[in-house]
C-alpha cells in the first residue's frame, strides 16, 4: 500500500549521541572542576552558561520522561515518591525526577549525580515547588524567577522588566553561589544560539506542513528534545541546521515518514511516553501525527507572518541587531521566551485553541487526538475549551486519558478502541500489509 | 443480502440476523466466563431462528468490547459507529445516541445517514456506566429489576455529591442511615449517574432526537432522570439492547 518511499534519517544517530552526550556530561561535570545545575526545561538556560564553559544542567521534565519510557524503573520512581506520602496526582515528571533523586540512582547508570543548585523559573505550580524541594532534599542553593506576566499579547514595558530584574538579580545570584565572575560575552554567545535553535526548530516544524511529511511526531519527540535539554548550546542550534537542511532534502524528494500517509493528525500535550506505541498503531489506518502545538511550540518560537500565517519567529540577529550588552541580552530573552506559544494558554484557553487551528489549517489536517494528560496540569489546563473550540470549528477531535509519566494510568485497550472509533469517523479503516 | 451483526458486550452477547434491510431475529446470551462459546450458541440461535442455514450468511460483523474475538466474523466496527448506524436505521430522526453498557457510557451525535459526528466516552470510570446502577441496588438491597421503579415514586431531589462508584456507595450507607426512604435514595443515585453521564453528553452537544440504548435503557428510573436532566424527552427504541449489533450487521451490509 506504499504510495511515497521512506527512509530512516540521516541524523538519527547524531540526534542520539547528543542525548547520551547531555546527560554524561552532566554526570561527569565534577571530574574537570565544572559546574552542575539543575532546573526546569523552562528556565533561562542561557544565563548560568555566563558562568564558564564547564556548566552542565539536566532539565528535570525530560529527565522524568527518559524515566518514564523505563517502565520498570518509572515504577520504582514513582513508589518511592509515594512512598514519602506525596499524593499521586501531582506532575508525573516531578515524581520521576524525585523518585530518582530519592532512590539515588540516574537513569543513565550510577548515582543520581547531586547538583551544585538549583536554577528555575515559575511558571505552573509544581515549576517552583519541584526544585524547592530538591533543594532542600539535597541542601543546596535555589534560585527562580517568576514570569507571571500574563500572555505574550499583553506584554508592556512594565512586565518585561520584572522578568528583566530578576534575571539581573539571579547573575548576581550566581556570581555569589559560585564564587565565579561573571562572563557577558558567554551570555551573548548563548542568548544567540537560543534564539537560532528555537527559530530554526519552527523553521523545521514547517517543513511538516508538506505531504507527505517528512517526520512523524514520535520522531519529533527525539529530535525536539535536544531543545529541552540544552536550547542555548551551539551544538543543539547546529544540530536544527543539519537536521533542517536533511528535511528539506526530504521534501523535495517526496521522502515520507510514512509511505502510506493518507490522513493527517496533530496530538496535543505531552505523549504517555510508555506508549508511544500509539502513534504506530494509528500508521496502521495510514494516519499521521505531524506534530502539535507542543511539539512545535515548547521549544519553537513563532509569529504571524503579514500574510496571516504562522511562521518562524525572526531572530533580532536576522533583524540586523547585535547583541552587545547584557542587559540587551537578557531583554531579549525574557521578550523571545515570554512569546513562546506553548504556555500562552496558562493564561487562556482561547488563545491555544486559535493557535491549534491555525496548524489545522496550514498543515492541512484531518483531525486532532488531544491527550488529556492527568500528568500535567500545567499543559493540560483548559484542554477541554480547546476540544469545544476545534469541535466547534468543524474539526473531528478525539480525547484519550492517559499520563506522560505514570504508566499505571494509561489503559492501553481503552484507547486503542477509542482510536478504532475515531478513525471510523474520518472513515479509515486498518490496511492490510 | 443476508447479514448478522454480534454485539460482544461486557455483559451480554446479542446477535441480529439482517436480510435486505429487515431484522430477520435477535438472539441474547449471557456472556459469562465463556464469551466465546456463548457468542457461538448465540449466533446459531439467531440463524435457527431466521429459518437460514449458516452458509446463507454472507457476512458477519462484530461489535462491542470483545469484537475482536467474535466467532464467524469478517470484521469488526466500534460500538460507536455501530451505534449511530443502528439508531438512525430504527429511528431516523434521532441525532444523539446515548449508549449505556455495563462497563461504559458513550454519547455519539450522529448524521441522517448514520455516520458520527463526534463523540465521547466516560473516562475510567465506572460511576458513567451501567454496572454502578447494579452496584448501588446491592447497596440498598433492592433487586435490579425494582431499582428503576422505586425511583419513579419519588419525587425529592438528594443530591449526591460523590464522584466515584465507591464512594457514592459509602453515600448511599449514610443515607440509608439516615432512615431516608429507598425510593428518594434511588431516586438519587439515578439523578447522580444521569448528571454525569449529561456532562459527557454536553461535550458533543445535544441535538435533538436523543436517544437511549444499551442495557441501561430497561431501567425507567434512569430514563426519568436523564431525561429531567437534559431537558428533552429521550427516545427509547425497540429492542435497544440489540441496537449495536443492528449497527454491526447494517454496516457488513454496508461494506459488501
Ligand atoms: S507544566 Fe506540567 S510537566 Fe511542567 S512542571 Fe507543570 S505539571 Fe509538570
Amino acid at each position: 500500500m506504499a504510495e511515497y518511499k521512506t527512509e530512516p534519517l540521516k541524523c538519527w544517530k547524531k540526534a542520539k549521541e547528543l542525548r547520551l552526550k547531555y546527560y554524561k556530561d552532566y554526570q561527569d561535570a565534577h571530574k574537570t572542576g565544572g559546574i552542575r545545575w539543575t532546573g526546569g526545561a523552562w528556565a533561562f538556560d542561557a544565563i548560568p552558561a555566563g558562568l564558564g564553559r564547564d556548566v552542565y544542567n539536566i532539565t528535570g521534565e525530560p529527565y522524568g520522561a527518559s524515566i518514564a519510557f523505563n517502565k520498570p524503573f518509572s515504577t520504582e520512581c514513582l513508589e518511592a515518591t509515594e512512598a514519602r506520602g506525596w499524593a499521586r496526582d501531582l506532575c508525573s515528571y516531578m515524581r520521576n525526577y524525585w523518585g530518582s533523586m530519592y532512590l539515588d540512582k540516574y537513569a543513565f547508570g550510577g548515582e543520581y549525580p547531586k547538583p551544585d543548585f538549583c536554577y528555575q523559573d515559575h511558571i505552573c505550580c509544581s515549576h517552583a515547588k519541584w526544585y524547592q524541594h530538591v533543594a532542600e532534599y539535597k541542601n543546596i542553593p535555589y534560585f527562580c524567577i517568576d514570569v507571571s506576566v500574563g500572555p505574550y499579547n499583553e506584554l508592556d514595558e512594565n512586565r518585561l522588566m520584572y522578568v528583566v530584574n530578576q534575571m539581573h538579580e539571579a547573575i548576581e545570584w550566581l556570581e555569589k553561589t559560585t564564587g565565579r565572575t561573571y562572563q557577558d560575552e558567554l551570555l551573548i554567545e548563548a542568548v544567540e544560539n537560543e534564539l537560532r535553535s528555537t527559530s530554526v526548530w519552527a523553521e523545521i516544524s514547517c517543513l511538516n506542513m508538506a505531504k507527505p511529511a517528512p517526520l512523524d511526531e514520535k520522531s519529533m519527540y527525539s529530535l525536539y528534545v535536544h531543545g529541552t535539554l540544552s536550547k542555548h548550546s551551539k551544538e543543539v542550534a547546529d544540530f536544527y541546521e543539519e537536521l533542517r537542511d536533511e528535511l528539506k532534502y526530504r521534501v523535495d524528494n517526496q521522502i515520507a515518514a510514512l509511505p502510506n500517509e493518507r490522513c493527517r493528525l496533530m496530538s496535543d500535550t505531552q505523549p504517555p511516553w510508555g506508549f508511544l506505541k500509539v502513534f504506530r498503531y494509528l500508521e496502521k489506518f495510514g494516519a499521521i501525527s505531524i506534530g502539535s502545538l507542543y511539539t512545535f511550540g515548547l521549544i519553537g518560537l513563532w509569529e504571524t507572518k503579514p500574510d496571516g500565517t504562522w511562521g518562524p519567529k525572526t531572530t533580532p540577529m536576522q533583524k540586523g541587531e547585535k547583541i552587545t550588552t547584557r542587559d540587551q541580552a537578557l531583554r531579549i530573552l525574557a521578550d523571545w521566551n515570554l512569546a513562546k506559544p506553548e504556555w500562552q494558554h496558562f493564561y487562556d484557553p482561547d488563545l491555544k485553541t486559535k493557535m491549534m487551528l491555525q496548524i489545522v489549517k496550514q498543515w492541512k489536517l484531518d483531525g486532532v487526538m488531544l491527550h488529556l494528560n492527568r500528568g500535567c496540569e500545567g499543559l493540560s489546563c483548559g484542554i477541554m475549551e480547546n476540544r469545544l473550540g476545534i469541535a466547534e470549528a468543524g474539526v473531528p477531535v478525539m480525547t484519550f486519558e492517559g499520563n506522560m509519566g505514570d504508566e499505571r494510568e494509561f489503559d492501553e485497550k481503552r484507547v486503542m478502541g477509542r482510536i478504532d472509533s475515531f478513525m471510523e469517523t474520518l472513515d479509515l479503516q486498518m490496511q492490510t500489509a | 443480502m443476508i447479514t448478522v451483526g454480534i454485539d460482544m458486550g461486557a455483559k451480554n452477547i446479542k446477535v441480529v440476523v439482517l436480510k435486505d434491510r429487515e431484522v430477520l431475529a435477535r438472539s441474547q446470551e449471557m456472556a459469562g466466563f465463556e464469551p466465546l462459546e456463548a457468542a457461538e450458541r448465540a449466533y446459531k440461535r439467531a440463524v435457527e431462528k431466521a429459518g437460514l442455514t449458516e452458509e446463507q450468511v454472507e457476512a458477519v460483523y462484530a461489535t462491542g468490547a470483545g469484537r475482536k474475538s467474535a466467532p464467524h466474523t469478517n470484521d469488526s466496527v466500534t460500538e460507536v459507529s455501530a451505534a449511530a448506524k443502528g439508531i438512525v436505521f430504527s429511528n431516523p430522526s434521532v441525532r444523539t445516541v446515548i449508549d449505556i453498557g455495563a462497563e461504559e457510557g458513550r454519547a455519539v451525535k450522529c448524521t441522517e445517514q448514520g455516520k458520527v459526528e463526534d463523540f465521547a466516552i466516560n473516562e475510567k470510570c465506572a460511576a458513567g456506566a451501567g454496572s454502578f446502577t447494579e452496584a448501588m441496588a446491592r447497596a440498598l438491597d433492592v433487586p435490579l429489576a425494582e431499582f428503576g421503579q422505586l425511583s419513579l415514586q419519588s419525587s425529592k431531589s438528594i443530591p449526591m455529591n460523590a464522584q466515584c462508584a465507591v464512594f457514592a456507595e459509602s453515600e448511599v450507607v449514610s443515607l440509608v442511615h439516615a432512615k431516608t426512604p429507598k425510593e428518594d435514595i434511588s431516586r438519587a443515585v439515578h439523578d447522580a449517574i444521569a448528571s454525569r453521564i449529561i456532562s459527557m453528553i454536553r461535550r458533543v452537544g445535544i441535538n435533538n432526537d436523543v436517544a437511549l440504548v444499551g442495557g441501561v435503557s430497561y431501567n425507567p428510573g434512569f430514563v426519568d432522570s436523564l431525561g429531567r436532566g437534559l431537558e428533552t424527552a429521550v427516545i427509547v427504541p425497540d429492542n435497544a439492547e440489540y441496537v449495536g449489533a443492528l449497527g454491526a450487521a447494517i454496516v457488513a451490509a454496508e461494506r459488501n
